[in-house]
Formats: C-alpha cells, structure tokens, sequence
C-alpha cells in the first residue's frame, strides 16, 4: 500500500495528535531533571512543582502590593487592547474593503495606496505612534490596528473580487442599485470570509500586542513577560507563554465555530 | 412593433472580429434559440443584449428604445453557473427581487407587504417544482433544482426579456427534459420574450420559435481575425408555437414516442426530502 492512501483511524489519528505534546512535555521534564540535578537553583528550565506553585501565585493569590489577582488583571488589560483593535481593524476593513472590491472607482482610488501601506512595517511606526499620542492604551491599540488593517483590507477586496460576476449581473437584472447589492449581496457573502480573515491575523496582533506592551507599559501580558525576564523568572514566563497560546487558540476555535453556526450556507457554496 | 431589434452589429476586440454586420428583428414573445459552434459569438450577442458589453457598432433597440447601458430589470437572466445567491435560500433566492423592487434602502421587506410578497414567491417556487424546498440553501440543490430556482427567481421580477445563456448545458437528459417542459410552461403563461444561447440543437427545436444559427463563414487562420460571425440560418419552427396557445404535452405518451415513465421526474424535491 501506497504511503500516500494509508488512512489513520480515530484512535491513531488522536494518539498522533497528542504525540508532538508530550514529546515536549517529556523533553522539557527530562532536561528540567538533569540540569537541578547538577544545580538545584538552576532557573532556565524549573521543575514542573515549581511551575505549578508559580501559577497558583499569579492567578490565585493576590498581589501582596497591589492586592490584584496579576494574571487576570494583565490578560484583561491585554485583551482589552486587542479586542479593541481587533474591533477597529475590522470596521475599516470591511468598509474599504468591500468599497475597493466592489467599485472600480474607489480600486483605482485605493488599491495602490492600500497595498503600499501594508509594506510599512507597523513596529518602526511604534516610537512615531508613541511619540504622537502617548504612552497610554491608544498607542497600543493603534499599533496592533496598523499591524493587521491593510491585510484584512487586502484580503476582503480580493474575496469581494472572486464573487463570481454572474451574481452582480444577476443581480442588477432583478434591479438592484449598487447599495442594494452592497447590504443583500456582497456583505452577506463576505462577513464569513472576513471572520476566516480574523482568524490569520489574530497571530500578527498578538505580536504586535506583546511588543507594544514589552515596550512602553504598566499592565498586561506582554509587559508582566519582559518585567519578570530581569529576575530570570522562568516559572512565570512559561505559564505566561501557555496561556497567550492557550487564548489565540480559543479565539481561533471560536470565530471557526461562531462561522459554522451564523453562515451555515458557507461551507457548501464555496 | 418588435421586442429586440438589432441593427447593423458590430463587436469587435481589437483588431479580432466577433460579430459582422448582424441584424435581427425579434418578435414580442417569441422564442429565440441562439445555436452555432464554440467561439461563434453567440454569447457574446447575449451578452450585448444583457448590457454586460456594448456593441462596437450599430444599435439595439428594446421595444423602440435604445437599449440601456447597463443590465435592468427589464431583462432577467439565467446563467449556466452562479446565477442563484448561494448565501439565500430558496425563499428568499426568490423574494430577492421584490425586495430589490420596493425597498431601495434596506434591500428587505417586513410585515404585510414580506408576507404578500412570500405569497407570491411560494407560488412561483411551486410552479417550478419546488415546493419543500423553500428553506434550503442553493448548495443543498441538484444542477437540476439549482436551475428551476434561477428561472423563479429571474421571473418573479416579470422581466420582458428573458435571457438565457445554456441554462441546461450542465443538466443531464432526463432532467433537461423535465425542466424543457417547465421552460415551455413559463414561456407560455409569461408575458416575455425568450432568447436562449445554446449548442444543442434538439434543445433549441424542442423549445423556440424561432433559431439563429451563428457562424464564421471564413475560418482560415489568415482570415480568422478579420472576419466575424454572420447570422448563417434563420429558421422558423415548425409547427408554429404560438405564447399563451401552447398546448403542453401530457404525461401520456404519443402513438410514436417511447414510454415516459410517470411518477416523479428524477429532478422532483419530493425525492430529495424522502
């Protein structure tokens, strides 16, 4: 049998799934063992007791200054600016993204434009943002909004683009005007490839995230990994590091199923 | 009074020929069928007739007017591919052109007049054979159904042309004739006139007037680009059809036709939903 048509089944297909983990997971617990075992106050790679007793500080003990729960306030300060940007990149992409796709005029207009702002790498406008509106939320906020517009724009243009030109003849044949075929037409079509869209650029603003607050910050996520870089606190930054994974992944998992559930023409129409 | 005429048309791309010099006189409501070999222009005709591209010269004329500069809703149209909105169901594939018609700011209609209009379209969905499957989505649809769909949705606008591009080229023979049958329906009961692209000539003698065959008389590879389609055939079928005397044929078969199995047709929804 060919390799190309050997199939797994559900158990080794689970079993294949979960074996690159715990291939990790037993590297990092033999590695950890063998370097405490020459120094036990090595702190690269801790044990995973002291992993544990790092999370139970963070999230459930609460901050002997400030009396704050530190891995809740950072993740909701965190999230806040994501969500944020996250909210006003996809405003501005689905409104000059369906305007460039749909309207030769506004293409000719923007496009070029558009497609050269998206070169600029958004972290060397970091100190013009920081510069101009402060150290505060909006500077972050911005950043992330800079980092992952332009794609998303690009990329609703294009999926307005494919709708095959069949449906606007059609649909002007049924006496559309160009905003009816904008609100029943386009935005229906593209609000499940938007949020597809959604789903690649969480990676992009989550590393624009974390570098605005490693940068200029008092709270978040991002800010508590390079504050506690300086005492070598590899018990706090490998828990921090899961649990970013962990949120991107379920925001990932969430918009897939919120697509599945709110658009359930997508998948066959395709 | 003609529904189309066309006058001394040319289209051309650049320095290649379409169509030379063609010119036509279509009668209100008859029934045209556009047949000749792939690459003959007859599409491209079409296409002209929809708005989609503009002659290089000559006219158009719609009922006395010159033709409109970009496509309307006085000329619906089925496509062989893509012509429902995959992201509507069949309702509302259909209640789409009321809602275009009446609502020029929302694009959707509500109380009294979305229940009149649901009215309307549930009777046009059954008309075409699909009753049951007003709620499904077009990719939940056979080719078949998909294409019946197009044809309510494109007359729920009552159009006074129909343009038809090989709306059944993808279908397979049994269902191309039972959705045959329902194109002759429609032709007969609407008051429109019907021009119909296709390259199967039993298909255009089974349901047209009237057929136009297009053809380049000069296909040399020196002479290709100079010279384009002229209208080669201009025949009327016979017996005559005539719109709103048609008798349909029944479910019965003639002395000199093969048994038609009866029950539903392959393409019927009943099957789909048992």
């Amino acid at each position: 049998m060919r390799l190309i048509n050997v199939r797994p089944d559900r158990g080794t297909a689970l079993f294949l799934a979960v074996l690159p983990f715990a291939l990790v997971v037993l590297a990092y617990i033999l590695g950890s063992a063998q370097r405490l075992a020459e120094n036990p106050d090595d702190k690269l790679l801790p044990s995973l007791p002291s992993l544990g007793n790092a999370i139970v500080k963070m999230a459930f003990t609460a901050d002997a200054r400030t009396g704050d729960y530190l891995l809740w306030t950072d993740t909701l300060a965190s999230m806040e600016r994501l969500l944020s940007a996250l909210a006003i990149a996809t405003i501005i992409a689905l409104v000059i993204g369906v305007l460039v796709g749909m309207l030769p005029l506004v293409r000719a207009l923007l496009a070029p434009f558009v497609a050269m702002v998206s070169m600029v790498p958004p972290l060397a406008l970091l100190p013009i943002l920081f510069i101009v509106m402060g150290l505060g939320e909006e500077s972050k906020i911005a950043l992330i909004t800079i980092g992952i517009t332009p794609y998303l724009v690009r990329d609703l243009a294009m999926r307005v683009e494919e709708l095959p030109r069949e449906q606007m003849i059609k649909a002007q044949t049924l006496g559309a005007s160009t905003w009816q075929m904008m609100v029943r037409v386009v935005l229906p079509q593209i609000l499940p490839r938007l949020m597809d869209g959604l789903r690649l650029s969480l990676g992009p603003a989550f590393l624009f995230l974390i570098a605005a607050e490693a940068i200029a910050s008092d709270s978040g996520l991002g800010y508590r990994i390079f504050l506690v870089r300086r005492y070598l606190a590899m018990d706090v930054i490998l828990p921090y590091v899961a649990w970013i994974t962990l949120i991107a992944v379920a925001m990932d998992f969430g918009l897939a199923r919120a697509r599945r559930a709110l658009f359930p023409w997508f998948g066959g129409a395709k | 009074m003609t529904a189309i005429s066309v006058r001394h048309l040319w289209k051309e791309y650049g320095e290649q020929i379409v169509l030379e010099d063609i010119s036509l006189e279509f009668a209100p409501r008859s029934f045209i069928a556009l047949v000749g070999p792939s690459g003959c222009g007859k599409t491209t005709f079409l296409r002209i007739l929809l708005s989609e591209e503009t002659a290089t010269r000559g006219e158009v004329l719609i009922e006395g007017q010159p033709i409109a500069r970009e496509p309307g809703a006085d000329r619906g149209v089925v496509f062989q591919r893509y012509s429902v909105f995959p992201h509507l169901t069949v309702l509302g594939n259909v209640l789409l052109s009321a809602e275009m018609a009446e609502a020029p700011l929302t694009g959707r209609l509500f109380g009294a007049r979305r229940r009149q209009a649901q009215d309307e379209a549930r009777a046009l969905i059954e008309e075409v054979g699909l009753k049951g499957a007003e709620d499904k989505y077009p990719a939940a649809l056979s080719g078949g159904m998909q294409q019946r769909l197009a044809l309510a949705q494109a007359i729920m606008r009552k159009p006074k042309i129909l343009l038809l591009d090989e709306p059944f080229g993808a279908l397979d023979p049994g269902i191309r004739a039972d959705i045959h049958q329902l194109m002759l329906k429609l032709w007969n009961t609407c008051e429109m006139t019907v021009v119909m692209v296709t390259h199967d000539l039993k298909e255009a003698f089974t349901l047209a007037t009237r057929i136009i065959a297009f053809e380049r008389r000069r296909n040399r590879p020196e002479e290709k680009a100079r010279y384009g389609a002229t209208i080669a055939k201009d025949i009327e079928v016979w017996p005559k059809r005539i719109a709103g005397q048609l008798k349909l044929k029944s479910t019965a078969p003639g002395r000199d036709d093969p048994a038609i199995p009866s029950g539903t047709g392959r393409d019927d929804p009943a099957l789909k939903t048992a």
